[in-house]
């Protein structure tokens, strides 16, 4: 395929902030949320339910209803720099150059309804949560993809549309003969490949999947995780992956945003995070999952439990289950700033690395300490 | 930093305690509608001669993926299911497997807790009403002072405070670990020496997992409850469980104690499932995932396999293997395995 891996911006994420209008209380979901997605990247969207990871995917893909709100921020998509002129090959393409032939960088979130027709799927596509149910059960499996060639590409032909479904099938590992198979006659694994397949239809720039894997046992996890990684170097699209088990985003992602309470409180490589968690935040979530390996001792976890998004705590929100919150905590809100000394590209919304409350950075073995000692006090006051 | 399980994971142990329950060759059998009258039975063979032991304060885990039978057994033994043939052997006694008032004797010692606490409540009864049931039924409880002390205590031994406010909920006012613990305060109404737990962190969000679990090691630890904890993911069948034993489509292939099977898997299919298991240690900079060593689904259990049912997609097959299941093969401490690599049925210090 022509599409090879280009470097660059592709997706742009500005102080995004979306509320749930409720009759008790407005939910304050999303709250100024920033990043950027490169392309060909995987970007990991890590958190506990009820973090907003999900609401900041339906935001970006302009999904959401009321009373689901966008009070602000922008979505900035940056087109591909098209080759000018080439007649063939980019035919699938055309609808979508006649609105955005400029190249010029566009806010989702300002898009007219016909502008988003074009852009989602084409450029955009969503693996929903629980992808056994995202399937029409009276439909087979080949017409709902031909069902997406037909709504977006009505110059392709019947024919045309069987062969590319084919094609999809054949890409994420399903026997083509499997096309008139009804969503319940398929596995679970195998419908979420149907699903995968559909998202790929239209060969989009951005795929946003939502917790794929998470009703699926390990061994299919596994064989999906490896197909994902497999297509996108085949095709060089970019995933936002959002999970709640960090344990598998450290294997898939180049990056990771943890989520908690509607905010980004830390981004980093995977590897970075693993190696050396900053927020107190990400140590807890990193070591809330029994390991294979080390000595096997009894594990913690984190304390307390995520708060009510219609009273969100002042200053920091996880400083009432943090076990190094310290004085500023429930007073100033901390911002997602770079850690120093690190590699670059990193950030932490953390007092303990801002130099006017704290000269020196604390390390994950004092994190550690902080975390065990609390540990102790609970089973002292369990027994 | 306390190491748990240490002194529980010793094999001698297991010498004194006598276990509190026993199956034996345990088979199940689901009939298929018969189509042809003359033709031969059809059916789906679900559990193939399942045997292993249950201790007082111990557990023991069940892995593998879905549709090896992991379930099956656990619905056996919780009595939902005849077995096909085969025996359970509670405190020595066979148990006998008909009869309204002997299956009511014998849930008074087995409990169980489901996989899913959304579908496990019932959403039109409150906290109250769940727990007041099996204490009830049991006869645990005469008056209704005397219930509402129990329930209260049920309740804070899951570790639901302040009880009085729980008591009176609905289960949608309940997060889905609030809804988890009211299972498992259910199954401990009935004053049970076992607990048959399926997949009971499976549905709940990563950080809650880990409480749940501590929970239940709690119970395990304190009130020496047996276990039976069924899971898929084998990091916290190491947590959880001191014993581990692997199925494949309702075969036994590996058991031993937990440490050991992780540490130093035998068994091919073992192997597979821990070189899927999401495992940060993994990573390195320059990182590479691993290749699954062998595709496909777990087969049709109409039609099995003939031999070790994972011949097909085991990457050291044998003609043998085709041809029949491996005896058990002892490895030594406690490890045994069914596979022709490592002998079959003699004894063997591996």
């Amino acid at each position: 395929m022509a599409t090879a891996v280009a470097t660059g911006k592709l997706l742009e994420v500005n102080n995004l902030s979306v509320d749930y209008l409720a009759g008790s209380g407005t939910v304050h979901a999303v709250t100024d949320v920033s990043f950027t997605l490169e392309r060909g990247k995987v970007l990991g969207l890590a958190g506990e339910s009820g973090s907003g990871k999900s609401t900041l995917a339906y935001a970006i893909s302009r999904l959401l209803r009321p009373p689901a709100l966008i009070t602000g921020g922008e979505v900035i998509y940056h087109p591909p720099v098209l080759e000018k002129s080439n007649g063939t090959g980019r035919g699938h393409r055309q609808l979508k150059n006649e609105i955005w032939d400029t190249g010029a960088p566009i806010d989702i979130l300002q898009c007219s309804a016909e502008q988003l027709r074009a852009f989602r799927w084409n450029t955009m596509s969503v693996v929903f949560q629980s992808a056994m149910n995202a399937l029409n059960p009276v439909m087979n499996i080949g017409a709902q993809i031909t069902d997406v060639l037909r709504a977006h590409r009505p110059e392709i032909g019947p024919d045309a549309r069987q062969q590319r479904a084919l094609e999809l099938l054949k890409l994420v590992g399903i026997a083509p003969d499997r096309i008139k198979s009804y969503p319940h006659e398929l596995s679970g694994g195998m419908r979420q490949r149907a699903v995968i397949a559909i998202a790929l239809a239209l060969s989009p720039e951005i795929i946003i999947m939502d917790e794929p894997t998470t009703a699926l046992d390990v061994v299919v996890q596994r064989e999906i995780l490896t197909e994902i990684l497999h297509l996108r170097e085949e095709f060089g699209f970019s995933v936002i992956f959002i999970t709640h088990d960090l344990s598998l985003l450290l294997e898939l992602a180049d990056n990771i945003a943890i989520m908690y309470a509607g905010r980004i409180v830390e981004y980093a490589s995977q590897y970075d995070l693993y190696s050396r968690p900053c927020h107190p935040y990400s140590y807890g979530l990193l070591n809330s999952f029994p390991t294979l390996h080390g000595p096997r001792r009894t594990m913690t976890g984190i304390p307390g439990s995520p708060p009510d998004l219609r009273a969100i705590p002042s200053g920091c929100s996880f400083h009432p289950r943090c076990p190094l919150a310290f004085a500023p905590c429930n007073q100033v809100l901390p911002t997602l700033s770079p850690v120093p000394a690190q590699t670059s590209g990193r950030s932490v919304a953390c007092h303990l690395y801002d130099s006017r409350f704290r000269a020196e950075p604390p390390t994950t073995a004092e994190i550690a300490t902080h975390y065990e000692a609390l540990a102790m006090t609970e089973g002292e006051s369990e027994a | 930093m306390s190491v748990i399980n240490e002194v529980a994971t010793m094999p001698e142990t297991q010498n004194h305690v006598q276990p509190i329950m026993e199956v034996v060759h345990l088979r199940k059998e689901f009939p298929l509608r018969q189509l042809n009258v003359f033709g031969p039975k059809r059916a789906v063979h679900a559990v193939e001669d399942a045997t292993f032991a249950l201790y007082p304060g111990r557990a023991t885990a069940l892995v593998g993926e879905s549709g090896s039978g992991k379930t099956t057994i656990a619905r056996i033994l919780a009595r939902l299911y005849y077995p096909t043939s085969g025996s359970i052997l509670y405190r020595g006694e066979p148990i006998k497997l008909t009869g309204g008032s002997a299956t009511r004797k014998y849930r008074r010692h087995v409990q169980m807790i489901f996989q899913d606490p959304f579908s496990s409540l019932n959403p039109i009864h409150t906290v109250r009403y769940h727990l007041s049931r099996p204490l009830r039924v049991f006869g645990h409880t005469r008056t209704h002072d005397e219930e509402t002390q129990q329930i209260l205590s049920l309740l804070n031994r899951v570790s639901l405070t302040p009880a009085e406010q729980f008591i009176q909920k609905y289960p949608h006012q309940l997060s889905g670990g609030q809804r988890q613990r009211v299972a498992i305060a259910r199954s401990l109404a009935a004053q049970p020496e076992i607990l048959l737990a399926d997949e009971p962190v499976s549905m709940l969000d990563v950080s809650i997992r880990l409480d749940m679990l501590n929970l239940l090691l709690r119970l395990k630890n304190e009130e020496q409850l047996a276990f039976l904890f069924i899971t898929h993911d084998i990091a916290s069948a190491r947590y959880f469980a001191e014993e581990t034993l692997t199925m494949y489509a309702g075969q036994m292939v590996e058991g031993g104690p937990s440490e050991e099977i992780i540490q130093h898997p035998k068994h091919p299919y073992t192997q597979m499932l821990l070189s899927v298991a999401p495992d940060p240690e993994r990573l390195k900079p320059g990182r590479s995932l691993p290749m699954l060593p062998a595709r496909g689904e777990i087969p049709s259990l109409i039609n099995p396999p003939t031999g070790c049912r994972f011949h097909p997609r085991c990457p050291h097959a044998m003609p043998v293997c085709k041809e029949r299941f491996p005896a058990r093969t002892n490895l030594g401490n406690g490890h045994w395995t069914h596979c022709f690599l490592y002998g079959d049925g003699e004894e063997s210090q591996a």
